[in-house]
């Protein structure tokens, strides 16, 4: 399969190719498509199709991102379905909210919404082809299992291929209850299995939105405002026209679009547009906000976000009180696969998209308020996504292709550079965090004190994450700071900024009382379990047991032997719980991290190749965006504009990672965001363990480090 | 517009494109090679590298008139049934998350490879360093090289 140029009629074949299936994709959604499932004998639901040969082919509803869901949900299904996975095909399936529910790729939630209903579909196809087989032998159904896609007849061993009873059991009325396998009896549930679009990636097949072609596309690229709180005045496009290969200019808002033959003719296009600005409101500079959010963590909010006992009373009367300032830059989500989409709103009414979202409905509900477009004329096909972080949840990017394709009249495919999304996107929100927290005469940890700002949000904290439910008087405020700086969710929202500050001053409440850290975090616990002070969201023995298990990994409680220094950092979020130890050394005045020890308690595993992965990454990812990563504005312009500038992690910078799970059959949580958080923390508390020094604001490599052992 | 004539996976091709246009837009837009990548646009994040005369180059940064006579491999034409060692390896460490970088990343690898049939990790750092995994795979990479290595 090449991208090669294909006619519109193949449109809904190519798109469900170029979206890693391998043979269908749009033929819940239109008619047009049914023919391409001549061979469907057997579809008992939206999950599962298998022909007359015996091929299963399972889809794919969720968006994939890297998050391995294109691997993992089908594995549920598979599993209760007893199918030999090596003869599965996967297929990603568009948007499809008849069938579907949640195609969504945020909050770590695809396997927590899906983990019943994906077993389900795959028990009832399952059950069918059993009762077929039964019919066809006329013997009792429980006399017969299924295993590895054939239907075997436990007394006479008689056996019967998917393939051979797929007809039958396209004729039988679907169970209406299941019986789901005993956990002891999983096969693919729990084990290892790659993913399933590797051999593709690794060929350069086309995969992602990017790759999308069709005969006749145009590519575009756009001009938009040149700042955060910049709008179009005038604009003059003669230049731009007169390149050959420029097909077109078109306007709307505060945009023009360049369409030309190729994205370096669009690119020169644009290049030539002259664009005229004009001020719309507040040009916000980061130095200036930082300023003024100094002032706001001093006040005081009348409504708290979490309020238990009197904290203020507890400052008040405390004996000493441990005060911190933490700083957190905006950060870019940076997908490796730039912004993208396509679009061809055609004569006829009907708009046909398809690209890398992570939300897929709410591109469509955008494009058909943008357009005003009723929905059910609106196809929205997913690709495979080079990364999203949270970037993709966003609809800007598609509408933006919407409407190009809507006033160009032609398919066009809108591509960003990536000095376009780091000036036009949205951005993981700055904010400074200041704690306070109370130790009482008889040297106990009494009260909690945080005054939070951020930008575009409410809440720029997450009120109920530890030491939550563990202090005696805790409250927590937050100040909001209205910028036209765009933001939005990035990987672990809050909790990727929050697991720093509370981690961190954990440590050094720990510390002022001379306590170790890892026995303080476990004496609240304790204390938060014994007492009710108020509502702890975390089971707070599973906490301990990731607490104790990474400490015990680690190797907890030794410090400076051959010049290693460990820290630790803890956080519970998205329903599973990280705990990790991080060593590293300072090495000419910089921080080395050399191994991170991570334990993880998200429930059951689905797969523990997929799982490792996410959980490297995640660590990786944490530690990069803590080390390097930092946006910032001038008069809403960004500073950092590529990689040259905007420093993202690599390689050598990369440690060891050791991941243990704890064995569980609770049902599987979240895993694509939470082993982020706690590991800026852990090496910033390693970081103190070495010099002394607390770092307070990040990224790491921008503060001077006291160079030296402190004990 | 300029016609070149160029040798991209062993064959002869022709495009006629802008003199400045950059190899990897010629690729994917006019070969419809598009399994080199577009990340950064200034040889920053290796998402595009291939082959000039078995050396990795940035194709993002390399405008089509001065490529010459010089032989073009892009990840396409790495190996017939996509079974370089280096893929295998790819697929046997279970190394992509979104796997966006990963073309760029292997074509690195195999020319170091080359080279260098049996590298150490200091080797490894030194010949990706020009290269970006925004999902964090470098430990399964480093695991994949060094698996490569014993395929070959």
């Amino acid at each position: 399969m090449s991208a090669s140029t294909v006619s519109r009629r193949s449109f809904l074949k190519v798109t469900a190719l170029a979206g890693g299936g391998l043979m269908l994709g749009f033929h819940a959604l239109s008619k047009d498509s049914g023919g391409l499932l001549a061979d469907e004998v057997f579809a008992p639901n939206a999950f599962i199709k298998i022909d007359g040969a015996g091929v299963v082919s399972l889809m794919a509803p969720n968006p994939e991102v890297g998050q391995g869901i294109k691997t993992a949900l089908p594995m549920l299904v598979a599993e209760e379905l007893e199918v030999d996975w090596a003869k599965v095909v996967v297929v990603q399936a568009p948007l499809n909210t008849k069938d579907y529910t949640r195609q969504v790729a945020g909050g770590s939630g695809s396997i927590r919404s899906s983990w019943e209903s994906f077993r389900k579909a795959g028990a009832t196809a399952r059950q069918m082809l059993i009762d077929a087989a039964a019919q066809t032998w006329n013997v009792n159904s429980n006399e017969c299992y299924a295993e590895k896609s054939f239907v075997i007849h436990k007394p006479s061993g008689k056996k019967l291929g998917y393939g051979e009873l797929a007809a039958k059991a396209a004729t039988l009325t679907p169970p209406a209850d299941v019986k789901l396998k005993d956990s002891k009896d999983y096969k693919l549930i729990g084990s290892r299995i790659r993913n399933v679009d590797t051999k593709l990636i690794v060929s350069g097949k086309p995969l992602y939105g990017i790759d999308t072609k069709i005969e006749g596309m145009l590519y575009a690229m756009v001009a938009r405002p040149p700042a955060f709180g910049k709008k179009l005045k005038s604009f003059d496009d003669t230049a731009a026209r007169a390149i050959p290969g420029v097909k077109n200019v078109v306007t709307w808002e505060n945009k023009v679009a360049v369409l030309a033959t190729s994205t370096w003719l669009a690119k020169k296009g644009r290049e030539a547009l002259k664009l005229e600005w004009e001020d719309d409101g507040k040009l916000d500079t980061t130095a200036e906000m930082t300023e003024t959010f100094k002032k706001l963590v001093q006040q005081k909010h009348e409504q708290p976000k979490r309020n238990d006992g009197d904290a203020e009373a507890a400052l008040t009367s405390a004996s000493k009180v441990v005060e911190r300032v933490f700083e957190a830059p905006f950060l870019s989500h940076a997908p490796m696969e730039p912004m993208n989409f396509f679009a061809h709103v055609k004569d006829d009414g009907t708009v046909w998209m398809t690209g890398p979202t992570q939300t897929p409905a709410r591109t469509r509900a955008d494009v058909a308020k943008a357009l005003n477009i009723p929905e059910d004329k609106i196809f929205v096909g997913m690709t495979r996504q080079g990364g999203g972080f949270g970037r993709r949840l966003q609809s800007d990017y598609s509408v933006e292709a919407a409407q190009v394709s809507s006033l160009a009249r032609a398919p066009v495919q809108v591509i960003w550079t990536r000095e376009d999304d780091q000036q036009g996107g949205f951005y993981r929100p700055m904010g400074m965090y200041r704690y306070r927290a109370a130790i009482d005469k008889d040297n106990q940890f009494s009260g909690w004190y945080l005054i939070a700002v951020g930008v575009n949000q409410g809440n720029a904290s997450r009120e109920n994450a530890f030491p939550a439910g563990c202090v005696p008087a805790f409250r927590i405020d937050s100040h909001n700071y209205e910028s036209k700086i765009t933001t939005g969710p990035w990987r672990a929202p809050n909790h990727n900024f929050i697991a720093f500050t509370e981690e961190s001053f954990i440590d050094e409440i720990a510390h002022t009382l001379k306590k170790d850290p890892v026995a303080f975090r476990l004496e609240l616990l304790d204390r938060g379990k014994a007492n009710s002070y108020g509502k702890i969201d975390a089971d707070v023995d599973r906490y301990k047991a990731v607490i104790n298990m990474a400490a015990q990994m680690g190797k907890w409680g030794t410090q400076g032997v051959n010049g290693i220094y460990k820290g630790f950092g803890a956080h519970f979020s998205f329903g599973t719980y990280v705990a990790q130890v991080a060593d590293i050394s300072i090495v000419d005045g910089k921080v080395k991290v050399h191994k991170v020890y991570c334990a993880v308690d998200c429930g059951k595993v689905i797969n523990y190749a997929g799982a490792e992965n996410q959980i490297e990454g995640g660590i990786i990812d944490g530690l990069g965006h803590a080390m390097y990563g930092e946006l910032t504005f001038d008069k809403g312009k960004a500073k950092q504009t590529n990689f040259n500038t905007y420093k993202l992690i690599r390689m050598a910078d990369a440690p060891e990672i050791e991941v243990q799970f704890v064995k569980n059959e609770i049902s599987p949580q979240g895993l694509g965001e939470p082993c982020l958080p706690p590991i800026s923390a852990a090496v910033a508390n390693a970081i103190f363990a070495a010099t002394g020094q607390r770092l307070t604001k990040l990224p790491i490599s921008l503060q001077p480090l006291t160079v030296g052992p402190k004990m | 517009m300029a016609q070149y004539n160029l040798t991209v996976n062993g064959k002869s091709v022709s495009v006629d494109v802008l003199p400045d246009t950059p190899l990897l837009w010629v690729l994917r837009d006019e070969l419809n090679l598009v399994g080199t990548k577009y990340g950064c646009g200034i040889a920053q994040c290796g998402a595009c590298t291939v082959h000039l005369n078995d050396t990795p180059v940035r194709s993002c940064s390399l405008p089509v008139s001065a490529i010459g006579n010089k032989k073009v491999v892009t990840i396409e034409g790495l190996s017939e049934k996509g079974d370089h060692p280096v893929q295998l390896a790819w697929d046997e460490a279970d190394v992509p998350q979104c796997g966006y970088c990963q073309a760029g990343q292997i074509m690195t690898a195999s020319a170091l490879l080359k080279r260098n049939p049996k590298p150490t990790d200091k080797d490894i750092d030194a010949a990706m360093s020009g290269h970006i995994c925004r999902c964090g795979t470098y430990k399964r990479i480093r695991s994949a090289i060094h698996l490569a290595a014993t395929k070959a």
